[in-house]
């Protein structure tokens, strides 16, 4: 059963979607999700499809002829479609399974990058930059001889485009960037960054891992050539993740894994390809998490985009003004209205793994450490942030409970208030 | 899961971590050694003074980390110093955790037991230096 939200958005009615979100913790504490950006909760609905699945129709896709593979196969199929309209793609076979964003990037590092770059060539890269986006860059780079160039980030944690003209230039044969970082929680601008690696011939490769599951994404609107996203943190389950890339794109590139289901002929010396998008699904693919992800989609089409914006916003304005009034917290990344529902800071005097302790013992889930972004923590002069992020099924209650929680860190530190 | 969860945060600690015991460097210490949790970034050094008797005269640490590490790091000197290199030894894993008398989750063990591994490994090298492998 779904909640059917009523304008206006009924927090508690989605809240019941969420089985994990009704459990006590140790202390019987309720949980307190702010973890969301590192893996999102799953609604009922994805939960019973995936059962639905291995109870009724488990089979191999496309293989036996028989009514269960028909049927999974089908449900596959409907499940690509889905995420097709999800994104806006123009056709169904631009959408590649994969097992998460980093695969998805790793794809395009292979199957791309190495087939296309020459020495010379350039892959304009920044430092806010995910590891998934930055170390697969790295080793395509190393093997073509292209070279790596970095934007710089404004004080504020936003893209320096003042020096775009001068980084991005007739050698940059990609741009590689993220839709919204998973720490500074910054939305960038992929609309101009579009254009402006178009206008020199560029591709762009957009991350978005954390934009997807939170604002309407339209791949014909700016121009992307490709997008990587994870079904986990998308409601869906783990993993399953989608590269999307344009027809042509996908057609030029080489494989990047080899086996059963990629091929069209196989000799034994040889073999020829299958059509796009099978030819980057070689093996069993993960099938029924694909059609999880595809139940995940119909549940945020159902709650609808602009509402999990507006909720999500709402929290994260709550939390920025209220942790940002407790004594020596610093917050990181832009002003609240150009980020997305991510919050990460550190407390002077409290290490961010002891806080997210003592957070926990109050129920409260929070992710502490680099986050997979090691080079922006360099450049923040930080080993370590404290990072809460939110999603819809989150309230106002719980940003209240994260920032008495971080109070009372602060006390047990013996911290002046 | 309604017990709670066992502080872990308490005087002990927090006095260590407060004022710690000998955090800083000895002028010319016997052997030194440092190490960092690659995960969380916590990172220790650990210095000894030993004396002819093979004792442990001064033990100093320095480092930068959340409180379980460097109370643990402080904790470590407190108890060592006096000690022999052969009681050393002998001491495991096991006894340092006894020596935090918290209970500690199995992710913040890799914090509560930095500073040991710090010495462990001092420890072996110390060995390696006095005793070179015989060769042949
Ligand atoms: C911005 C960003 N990119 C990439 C990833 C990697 O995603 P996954 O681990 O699902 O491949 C993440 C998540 O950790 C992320 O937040």
């Amino acid at each position: 059963m779904s909640a059917q939200p009523s304008s206006p958005f009924d927090v508690e009615a989605v809240r019941r979607d969420f089985p994990i979100l009704q459990q006590r913790l140790a202390g019987d504490m309720p949980l307190v999700y702010l973890d969301t950006a590192a893996t999102s909760q799953k609604p009922r609905s994805v939960i019973a499809k995936v059962v639905e699945c291995y109870e009724q129709y488990n089979s191999n896709v496309h293989r036996g002829i028989h009514q269960l593979g028909d049927r999974m196969t089908t449900e596959l199929e409907e499940a690509r479609e889905k995420v097709q309209r999800f994104i806006g793609a123009n056709e169904v076979d631009e959408i590649v399974f994969t097992s998460g964003t980093t695969m998805s990037m790793n794809l395009v590092a292979h199957g791309w990058a190495r087939k296309f770059l020459k020495p010379g060539d350039e892959i304009l890269l920044n430092p806010m930059e995910h590891h998934a986006n930055l170390v697969p860059w790295q080793l395509a780079a190393s093997a073509t001889g292209a070279e790596l160039r970095y934007l710089p980030l404004t004080n504020d944690g936003r893209l320096d485009l003042s020096t775009l003209d001068e980084l991005l230039t007739h050698r940059t044969k990609l741009v590689a960037v993220t839709a919204m970082s998973n720490v500074l929680g910054t939305i960038n601008p992929i609309e101009i960054l579009a254009q402006r690696a178009h206008d020199v011939g560029a591709l762009i490769c957009v991350d978005g891992a954390q934009s997807v599951p939170h604002a309407p994404t339209d791949v014909r609107s700016p121009n992307i050539d490709f997008l990587a996203f994870s079904g986990h943190k998308l409601y869906g389950p783990t993993g399953i993740g989608v590269l999307y890339a344009r027809r042509e794109l996908l057609e030029a590139m080489d494989p990047f894994l080899a086996g059963g289901h990629m091929i069209r002929e196989v000799f034994l010396d040889s073999s020829t390809w299958a059509d796009v998008p099978a030819k980057f699904e070689a093996g069993t693919c993960p099938f029924i998490e694909a059609v999880g992800l595809g139940a995940a989609i119909d549940y945020v089409n159902q709650i609808g985009l602009p509402n999990i914006m507006q909720q999500e916003h709402a929290l994260s304005v709550k939390a920025h003004e209220q942790l940002a009034a407790v004594t020596g917290v610093s917050i990181y990344g832009p002003a609240v209205e150009h980020k997305g529902a991510i919050l990460s800071f550190t407390v002077e005097g409290v290490h961010p793994h002891d806080l997210s302790d003592l957070l926990d013992r109050r129920g409260v889930a929070i992710r502490a450490g680099h986050h997979c972004t090691m080079p922006l923590h360099e450049l923040l002069n930080l080993t370590a942030t404290a990072r809460a992020s939110f999603a819809f099924y989150n309230t106002t209650a719980e940003v209240d409970a994260l920032v008495e929680a971080v109070i009372a860190a602060r006390k047990t530190f013996r911290l002046k208030p | 899961m309604s017990e709670p969860l066992s502080e872990i945060y308490d005087d002990h600690i927090m006095d260590h971590f407060e004022s710690p015991y000998h955090k800083g460097h000895l002028a010319s210490p016997t052997c030194s050694h440092s190490d960092r949790n690659p995960i969380c970034g916590d990172q220790v050094t650990v210095e000894l003074l030993v004396d002819e008797h093979d004792r442990v005269k001064e033990a100093y640490f320095d480092g930068k980390g959340c409180a379980i590490s460097q109370s643990a790091a402080s904790i470590l000197c407190e108890a060592i110093e006096g000690k022999s290199i052969e009681e050393l030894k002998d001491f495991q894993a096991q006894d340092m955790l006894d020596l935090l008398k918290v209970r500690l989750t199995a992710s913040r063990q890799k914090c509560g037991l930095l500073s040991f591994k710090v010495l462990k490994t001092m420890l072996y090298s110390l060995d390696q230096l006095r005793e070179p492998p015989s060769s042949g």
